[in-house]
């Protein structure tokens, strides 16, 4: 990735997380990675200002309490957490969550490949492009949350 | 990316463009790629229901007419152009120009590497990134609008 912020991986599946951390390990990604098994407690982690805001979120879409879709509509419609890029991780080739997906501006929509040296692929081009692009920076987005604020007033 | 589905390409200098289609033609990438030199010659080609929609838009951000910005404004509240993901590819590396193109939903901020070679290897990363993405089909979406 692109800086060294933690990757937020939302997923309830806690083979297919093994599967992710496995994947990162095996490619030297050093980014540390934080799980939430569900939309619900990865907005609880996002809004906690004690813990670091991640580069990059790969989120699942079929979840208990909080789905994938919910969890995009809450974190995009928030100011502070609406930049941070969300790449789908997702079994679901239904082509309404695909177009729901792109529609609450996620930044990529990734099947995953069930054989294991695929998905390392896939992984291995998702840390790629995370690397190559630049990501904002929330420093940035606190100075102009507090400007608002002052305006607001 | 579908394997068929266009590539929208907005930027107004002509080296940088033809940059690009050298990098995309020594790639070997399949798809078309769409040339439109400003924002509003951009829209005017999504609007156009003739053309189909592309899979990608890359977008530079100094332009004139509609510039990057103004372009983003414009298709994130068109619901048939806003889920088209957006890669700006610029020579700005202001926090402001971050700030604001994440803030509308881009899905990619690439600062234009100076030689070719390293260009070549950033363009590589995009398109391997975008095809392994699964994207809309246009057959879909066109059901999706008559619903």
């Amino acid at each position: 990735m692109r800086n060294s912020k933690p990757i937020l991986l939302v997923e309830d599946d806690n083979v297919d997380a093994m599967t992710v951390k496995r994947a990162l390990k095996d490619l030297r990604v050093t980014n540390p990675l934080v799980h939430s098994a569900n939309g619900e407690e990865a907005i609880g982690y996002l809004r906690n200002d004690a813990n670091e805001k991640p580069c990059v979120i790969l989120l699942d879409l079929n979840m208990p309490k909080m789905n994938g879709i919910e969890f995009l509509k809450v974190a995009k419609s928030d100011e502070m957490l609406k930049r941070i890029p969300a790449v789908v991780l997702t079994t679901s080739k239904d082509d309404r969550d695909k177009v729901e997906s792109f529609e609450l501006n996620v930044a990529g929509y990734i099947v995953k490949p069930v054989d294991y040296k695929k998905f390392v692929e896939a992984i291995r081009i998702v840390n790629l492009y995370w690397t190559l692009s630049e990501l904002p920076s929330h420093e940035q987005e606190n100075e102009n949350a507090k400007l608002e604020t002052h305006i607001a007033y | 990316m579908s394997r068929l589905k266009s590539i929208l390409l907005l930027e107004d200098d002509v080296v940088d463009a033809s940059t690009i289609t050298q990098a995309i033609d020594d790639l070997k990438v399949k798809n078309e790629l769409v040339h439109k030199t400003d924002g509003e010659q951009g829209l005017e080609y999504l609007r156009d229901p003739a053309n189909e929609k592309p899979g990608l838009i890359l977008l530079d951000l100094n332009m004139p007419k509609v510039n990057g910005i103004e372009f983003l404004q414009a298709i994130k509240a068109d619901r048939r152009l806003k889920k088209i993901p957006v890669v700006v590819m610029t020579v700005s590396k202001y926090e402001r120009d971050k700030f604001d193109t994440f803030g509308l939903g881009i899905a990619g901020y690439v600062v234009k590497p100076v030689d070719y070679a390293t260009f070549l290897d950033s363009m590589n990363t995009i398109i391997q990134y975008w095809m392994l993405n699964d994207l809309v089909d246009r057959e879909r979406e066109v059901e999706n609008a008559k619903l």
